[in-house]
């Protein structure tokens, strides 16, 4: 099974890397871009089949490393 | 007095902070691997600056989950005195021994130069020998050096008396200018509530010798030396 | 990508090879080859690897001293510096990829370097970098410059190898081709320096580090080619770093080196396992036989084709002494990177390459490595540009501390912190001169020896004569360690042209050569390693000739090196030297009359004064005489003390007796030769221009220091803040945009 997270730094945490995309598209003549968030997706291919235990053993994954909850949320895709 | 020295892959201040403790303390600090579960007992670990795991994923995220780190929590809830520089910094807030995180620098780049650093107080293991206030010079280098907190954990953090060094000017004062990389009210540094524990993303180290271009890091390792063999 | 495919004149051109090197090859091999062999062919004879056009000339360059342990031929050059210590490095190009994808372009290159460094013995323990961009109006240039620097900082920032000096230009003739040329200084014991040298029938060959994945596949041939419209599309031949793995890489290497296993260690750069095996086995005069199939591959379905091309990065080949094998592993296990027994050698002087059970190669190593081409090109001498220059216009009426400001705001003479502050340049805790002044300087680890270096080329005037270009290059390398105290002890040279089938250029190449080989006798300053870099041309428009010339020197005791500092008030200012206000090929020249295109002749190279002046500048350091020293080179003399004055928050009241029948701008701005500015303790100075006098040194008082401006007598003053403004504000601004 394939599990896809997407780590994204929560709301109201500023977004450096977001805030300077949004600038360089500006320059590049994109207008009309209010607000650029800039996440990371990361892609695990899973032994387990059955999509619970896969869901809440990558659920553990995202809280122990792969997101920071200090400044990050993050949701879970699976795919069998 | 025993002192130990953390080695995870890709950390490359480990020779520099091993250099800084013979120096000052007069013997060899013990190297420990991260991949060893035991940890000598110390009276001083220091977890080194570098780019543990490539500061792959987040700055510290990795080294953070090591077995020894572990281990290195355990004996800092003891009472156990533990810097982390830079990276070792960013690991110790990854690993929850302090609070908040270093996100990406405000101007997006890595920064390599001389701060000054506002020494908020001076009653601890790690600040004895520096004057409460004054400006000391010290050099960063990192890319992920931008102090968040959420509002509580700062209000925390003031309340308690637990920022250690603020960015300032050369006179003292804490300025916007002053900060080199967008870190909440100017935070360089903080403790733990039992201030056992320092985290700081300036490398005092690097600046121990005349010859090197100063000497205002020398004075946290003399101070160690004296406090814990008080 | 299969040995299937037919071997026509359509592939054997795709691969760079002419029809005389294709009948050549079909003479060695006395049969058509497969097209495993044929790659493998085309890559050894690229003009990267076999440098087939510059071979003839780069012989004549001076290689030896009582110092050199090992010049060019091994990865990187090997010099002495006493107390059973040497010291080994090398400077390498990475221009063509840097220009496709300048991130990951430069930072490979920076990895790429550092791993011709340790895979000899010595630690990285400096990195230097020489960068030339296009025009700052280029729209590209902006671009390039942000993802080069970035991608020099994040390799070597990881790394933890301090990146201490370089040099950054802009000149439109580098707008299709930027230069990016890499250095790495690493510290080794005398007796533990390794070679590439393979020995040892029936000896294991052992490949570690990353996995082999299809990076880069022909990127030594991409290197040996001109670009044109097609270029930009070749995208995926561009290697990604890992400087994490490269770390790794290192310590796990230092700590196998430390132990008596190895015989014979190659680092797998452009080429890769091409390059590596046959370089080991032919050195050592032994053939090889490699299964494939024992290759660490990142992807499936690799054939053998893309194995041996594949340049992907942080691998090495070793040969272990016998049943090394498993001590060996376990260091590599610990460091987490791969490790694997991919062949043997054997006495048969051939190359066999096993794939799936198969053989799928079987070369001669002798004969192809060996009879590589080498070609006497055809060229013609550059004509010297004689013109002599005078400097008109509504500049050349400005006072001169306008014309120090406008000059300090100019892209070649403004600060360059907003690069070197990307860098780590403090980490080791050995840096003793942090970037900004002459040479870099860092402490040789656990002694106190000043370890100097610096890179530098002037190819304006190597374009406008060549001869004294190339000798200029070296006397300034030479210059500017000799500006710390330290004694110039060897150098090496990253040679960047265009188009050597071309006559003029391959003329430039001969020229310079003949200028770098005057001046490196002239000035003990043998050159030890290096590197070239040709066909540097976008749609038939060469660069600049570029030279560039990374130097190392020695000082005994860091205490008594020398900055460009300003240390004191009412210090004496003292230039060594003849001031002549040459303009010609000036930065000044450049300001004052930017479209003018006549090619006026640049500063002449008098060796003989440039040897008898540093000498004696170092003497004086030396015997603790001098309190701040600065070479002048580009922008002239007024730049040279600006920088000084900025450096130390001092200024100075100047009151020079220059000729009065010259401008005092050429005066003030001129970059004539063999010149140092150096201050004095006010008691100290009439003994010193004594001293000068019997040695034969002309040396002039130019003012004292002191105060927070620079004044000229007559002339109005500037307030150092202003100048640091100018001086400051320049990059910041330009790259905010």
């Amino acid at each position: 099974m394939k599990a896809r997270i997407h780590v994204m730094l929560k709301n109201g945490v500023l977004d450096p890397q977001g805030k300077a995309v949004q600038h360089a598209l500006g320059s590049l003549g994109f207008d009309g871009v209010n607000e650029v968030r800039q996440g990371k997706i990361i892609e695990l291919e899973l032994a387990e089949t059955d999509t619970e235990a896969a869901r809440s053993s990558v659920d553990e994954m995202c809280r122990k490393l792969l997101a920071n909850m200090v400044i990050e949320n993050y949701t879970i895709e699976l795919e069998s | 007095m025993k002192t130990a020295v953390i080695v995870f892959p890709a950390s490359n201040c480990d020779r520099d902070a091993q250099v800084a403790l013979r120096n000052t303390f007069g013997s060899e600090p013990i190297m420990v691997w991260h991949g060893d579960a035991t940890m000598p007992a110390v009276d001083l670990i220091v977890i080194p600056g570098g780019f543990s795991y490539g500061d792959y994923l987040r700055s510290g995220a990795m080294a953070a989950n090591s077995p020894i780190m572990r281990e290195v929590v355990t004996q800092a809830n003891r009472g156990v005195r533990v810097l982390g520089i830079c990276n070792g910094f960013q690991i110790l807030s990854e690993a929850g021994l302090l609070p908040g995180v270093l996100m990406r620098n405000a101007n997006l780049k890595f920064i390599c130069r001389d701060v000054w650093l506002r020494v908020e107080r001076n009653d601890t293991a790690f600040t004895a020998l520096y004057t409460q206030n004054s400006a000391i010079r010290i050099p960063i280098a990192n890319h992920d050096g931008n102090y968040f907190a959420d509002d509580d954990t700062l209000a925390g953090l003031n309340q308690d008396n637990l920022v250690a060094f603020r960015y300032c000017d050369e006179g003292g004062n804490v300025t916007d200018g002053a900060n080199p990389n967008g870190s909440l009210e100017n935070i360089a540094g903080i403790y733990n509530k039992n201030l056992n524990v320092l985290g700081m993303m300036p490398h005092p180290e690097r600046l121990m010798e005349a010859e090197l271009g100063g000497t205002d890091g020398r004075p946290m390792f003399q101070g160690l030396v004296e406090v814990l063999a008080a | 990508m299969d040995n299937s495919i037919k071997i026509t004149p359509n592939i054997i051109a795709e691969h760079g090879l002419n029809a005389e090197e294709y009948a050549l090859i079909l003479d060695i091999m006395g049969r058509e080859p497969n097209h495993t062999e044929l790659g493998i062919f085309s890559v050894m004879w690229s003009e990267h690897c076999s440098y087939k056009s510059s071979k003839k000339w780069l012989k004549t360059l001076p290689t030896t001293a009582p110092w050199v342990i090992c010049g060019p031929g091994e990865n990187a050059g090997v010099i002495d510096i006493g107390d059973g210590k040497a010291v080994i490095f090398k400077m390498e190009s990475h221009n063509h990829p840097s220009y496709i994808e300048p991130y990951q372009g430069a930072a490979t290159g920076v990895g790429g370097i550092m791993r011709d460094v340790f895979t000899m013995g010595a630690r990285p323990i400096a990195n230097l970098n020489a960068l030339r961009f296009g025009s700052i109006e280029h729209p590209k240039t902006r671009h390039l410059v942000a993802g080069v620097v970035s991608g020099i900082g994040g390799y070597g920032n990881c790394m933890g190898v301090p990146t201490v000096g370089g040099e950054c230009e802009f000149d439109a003739a580098y707008n299709g081709n930027i230069l990016v040329n890499a250095m790495t200084i690493g510290l080794a014991e005398t007796d533990r320096i390794f070679y590439s040298a393979a020995s040892g029938i029936g000896n294991p060959i052992v490949y570690v580090g990353a996995k082999t994945g299809r990076d880069g596949i022909h990127g030594a041939t991409m290197a040996s080619t001109e670009f044109n419209a097609d270029t930009e599309e070749k995208r995926p031949t561009v290697q990604v770093g890992d400087p994490f793995t490269e770390k790794l890489l290192l310590e796990a290497c230092m700590e196998l080196m430390a132990t008596d296993m190895i015989v014979g260690i190659q680092d797998m750069g452009a080429a890769g396992l091409t390059s590596s095996s046959f370089e080991m086995a032919s050195k050592g005069g032994m053939g090889v036989e490699l299964d494939l199939d024992m290759v660490p591959q990142r992807e499936p379905d690799m054939t053998a084709y893309e194995m041996m091309l594949s340049e992907s990065q942080e691998r090495m080949l070793m040969v272990l002494k016998p049943d090394c094998e498993e001590a060996a592993k376990a260091i590599f296990d610990k460091w987490e990177l791969d490790f694997s027994v991919v062949g043997r050698l054997t006495d048969t002087g051939h190359m066999v390459l096993r794939h799936k059970g198969q053989v799928v190669a079987d070369l001669p190593i002798d004969p192809l490595a060996e009879a590589s081409p080498e070609y006497d090109r055809p060229w013609v001498k550059t004509v010297a540009a004689k013109t002599a220059a005078t400097v008109t216009g509504t500049v050349a009426r400005q006072q001169p501390l306008e014309v120090l400001k406008a000059l300090l705001a100019t892209p070649d003479l403004a600060s360059k912190r907003w690069i070197w502050e990307q860098y780590d340049h403090m980490v080791m805790a050995d840096t003793v001169v942090r970037p900004g002044g002459d040479a870099a300087m860092v402490r040789v680890f656990g002694t106190n020896k000043g370890l100097a270096s610096t890179s530098d080329c002037t190819p304006r005037y190597c374009f406008a004569d060549p001869i004294q270009g190339g000798k200029q290059a070296v006397a300034e390398a030479w210059r500017n360690i000799t500006a710390t105290g330290a004694t110039p002890l060897a150098c090496t040279d990253n040679m960047n042209f265009g188009n050597p089938q071309k006559p003029e250029i391959m003329g430039q190449f001969v020229g310079c050569i003949d200028g770098m080989g005057q001046a490196c006798i002239a000035l003990d300053f043998p050159i030890v390693s290096g590197n070239v870099s040709l066909y540097n041309e976008t749609e038939g428009k060469a660069i600049l000739p570029t030279p560039v010339i990374g130097g190392v020197g020695i000082i005994d005791d860091i205490s008594k090196c020398a900055t460009i500092a300003f240390k004191d008030s009412d210090h004496i200012l003292i230039v060594i030297g003849d001031t002549l206000g040459h303009v010609g090929q000036s930065l000044y020249m450049k300001l004052a009359e930017p479209d003018n295109k006549t090619t006026y002749a640049p500063p002449l190279v008098d060796l003989e004064s440039e040897r008898t002046n540093g000498d004696f500048v170092r003497q004086q350091i030396l015997a603790g005489t001098v309190t701040a020293c600065h070479d002048i080179s580009g922008g002239g003399l007024l730049i040279a003390v600006a920088e000084m004055a900025m450096a130390g928050n001092i200024g100075v009241q100047l009151d020079p007796a220059f000729t009065e029948d010259g401008s005092i701008n050429d005066w003030m701005f001129g970059e004539d030769q063999a010149r140092y500015l150096l201050t004095t303790g006010p008691d100290n100075s009439q003994a010193l221009l004594q001293a000068a006098q019997s040695a034969g040194v002309r040396a002039m008082c130019l003012g004292t220091t002191g105060g927070e401006t620079i004044s000229i007598d007559q002339h109005g003053q500037v307030a150092l803040q202003d100048l640091r403004a100018c001086h400051e504000g320049w990059m910041p601004e330009y790259m905010a945009i």
